[in-house]
């Protein structure tokens, strides 16, 4: 039959230069012996394609970490004088006017900790019932349903959620407690926790996911009803998992800056009373997208502003190192058994 | 005297009959083990006992399963109630990834059938129970994981017997052992018969011939023989069962 040999063909191709791609990138010796052997006189095409393409790859993956490396360099070059030209006195002070040549970054940075911290509480435990909810208990359409559209959530603009949130979470909160304005951490915080739902939902529901099978019936055949089996079994054997969940939305909400900057208020004051969260605080990322318009190149607040880059980079930096690590754990302990 | 009597059983799997009509009585403290090729359907009918194919989507029972004379499958029945009398042990070892004391302590707290004093006994009874006290009794806080396969699956009947059942049923208990653990769970079985009615599920006869007081011959989901295990391993009424026992057939 000369089609279902014609199919077999383009198969067999793409399945070569799958494989073939698969080598290059995990760094094995390309070309297979199969290969060599099933058609000779193409060997030495194939050879130099072969070639080619590894080194296309290698090249986009060495100027990947070039431009990763320059961009660090570049904020290393750029932060690093402020941690000389005004004591650190100052620099860790608690007030923050740059035009009195006041570098106080406590507010800044303690601002966007409370703000991402609030929000990961709040995120945490809806995502983590979400993700339960849609792994373990939703019937089969109601998952295919929810999936797509907890991705749908992931890609509304930061911008329109900011927007949504001055004009409707604000008030709202302003109202309910008679405060002076609704642009408080607790809106910048519901904005991020539903800006982190998505990641966390997603991840934790891979998490759950991968918990076998057999865990799942030696808790129901113990005569563990299933919520029991969810929560004492299938939940904590995928900690790793969800702790990674947390880690990422803890870093996308760090990160965050447009919605941030429109809903929190942006006043830069050390939120360490107990009403702080119901007051405007101001974040490390606001601070850099509302003021560097305004300094000039090479002045002290320039560098102060990549200071604080510098700052959020290592916090960042931080939270994907336990994240990470928390993956380590997970493989090494055998939890994908 | 009867602990379960099964009265014309078929299962479906979706449209696919994995059992016909299956009838048998497991006795009361006796070790019954049911033999057969693979995919004659011996793990079905195991799970037919405690409901366990209920997990599974689009299955199907017909017939009877009575325990102590109460149908299983009649609507009024707890199936979670029902688990807690009839325990399970799987052919894999699959100790939750908690520690040696927290796997044990599962059953006991989902039930909350202790005191906070008598987890501590509860724990040391059943892992003696299941032969594994003396080599984990340093290392009860340690990752059930880290236990050799062997271990494992003693901690998994452990763990079974926590929540002290009347019945407890073995898929291939041994199957993923190697030959000295497997003889730790035979003689274990052994000793567990004082007190409970064991079910084991075996492809190895001669552990059924071992350790079993009636055996069952499965072949393509019927039973096509059910005696006293030295009948059927001495003078077997069907021809299939002969084939199978010498290795003819298989
Ligand atoms: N989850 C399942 N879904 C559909 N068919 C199944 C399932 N489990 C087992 N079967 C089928 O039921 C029959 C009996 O299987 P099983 O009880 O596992 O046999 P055994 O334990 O004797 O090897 C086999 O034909 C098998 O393919
Ligand atoms: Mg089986």
């Amino acid at each position: 039959m000369p089609t279902n040999q014609g199919k077999r063909g383009t198969f067999a191709r793409i399945t070569r230069a799958l494989t073939s791609l698969v080598t290059l990138c995990s760094g094995m010796t390309p070309l297979s012996e199969a290969m060599t052997q099933t058609d000779k006189s193409g060997v030495s095409r194939t050879r130099w394609v072969e070639f080619a393409i590894e080194g296309a790859i290698r090249l986009l993956g060495f100027s990947t970490i070039g431009f990763v490396l320059l961009i660090f360099l570049f904020l290393l070059r750029e932060g690093l004088p402020i941690f000389y030209e005004v004591p650190l006195g100052n620099l860790f002070g608690t007030r923050w006017y740059p035009t009195f040549d006041l570098f106080g970054t406590l507010p800044l940075i303690l601002g966007s900790i409370l703000v991402t911290v609030t929000a990961i509480v709040i995120a945490l435990p809806l995502g983590v019932a979400t993700a339960v909810f849609v792994s373990e208990i939703a019937p089969h359409w109601a998952r295919e349903v929810l999936k797509p559209m907890i991705e749908v959530l992931a890609g509304i603009p930061s911008v329109v959620l900011g927007f949504f949130g001055m004009h409707f979470v604000a008030p709202v909160i302003r109202s309910i407690l008679g405060a002076p304005t609704g642009l408080t951490v607790f809106a910048g915080a519901l904005i991020l926790a539903y800006m982190a739902l998505p990641t966390i939902i997603s991840v934790a529901e891979d998490a759950l996911d991968t918990v076998p099978k057999s865990y799942r019936d030696a808790g129901l055949a113990m005569g563990a009803t299933q919520w029991q089996t969810i929560w004492k079994v299938v939940v904590p054997a995928a900690r790793s998992g969800i702790l990674m969940a947390v880690m990422l939305g803890m870093g996308r909400a760090i990160g965050e800056t447009m919605a941030v900057m429109m809903v929190t208020g942006n006043a830069a004051r050390v939120p360490l009373s107990l009403d702080s969260l119901f007051r405007p605080a101001r974040t490390m990322t606001a601070t850099i997208a509302a003021e560097m318009g305004e300094v000039a190149q090479g002045s002290t607040h320039y560098h102060a502003l990549f200071g604080i880059g510098i700052i959020l980079f290592l916090l960042t930096f931080l939270i994907n190192l336990t994240a990470a690590s928390a993956i380590f754990h997970k493989r090494r302990r055998g939890g994908l058994r | 005297m009867d602990k379960i009597r099964v009265e014309g059983l078929n299962f479906y799997y979706g449209k696919h009959r994995a059992l016909t009509d299956i009838s048998l009585a497991v006795r009361d403290r006796r070790i019954t083990a049911l033999i057969g090729p693979s995919g004659c359907g011996k793990s079905t009918f195991l799970r037919c006992l405690n409901r366990m194919n209920d997990t599974i989507r689009g299955t199907r029972t017909e017939g009877r399963i009575l325990l102590d004379g109460q149908d299983i499958y009649t609507s009024g029945i707890n199936v979670v109630e029902l688990r807690q009398r009839v325990g399970m042990v799987f052919q894999r070892p699959n100790p939750f990834p908690q520690s040696i004391w927290d796997n044990v302590a599962f059953g006991p707290r989902v039930l909350r059938s202790h005191t906070r004093s008598g987890l501590a006994d509860v724990i040391e009874e059943s892992l003696r129970g299941a032969a594994l006290w003396e080599e984990v009794k340093d290392r009860l806080r340690q990752d059930a994981l880290s236990l050799s396969l062997g271990q494992q699956q003693r901690l998994c009947i452990a763990r079974a017997i926590a929540i002290k059942p009347e019945v407890i049923l073995m898929d291939e208990p041994c199957s993923a052992l190697d030959p000295i653990a497997t003889l730790q769970v035979e003689e274990l079985m052994r000793s567990l018969k004082m007190d409970y009615t064991l079910v084991i599920v075996t492809h190895n006869m001669q552990q059924a011939a071992r350790v079993s007081d009636w055996t069952g011959f499965f072949w393509m989901g019927e039973l096509v023989e059910f005696d006293i295990t030295e009948n059927v391993f001495t003078r077997p009424s069907n021809r299939l069962t002969e084939d199978y026992i010498t290795g003819r057939a298989g």
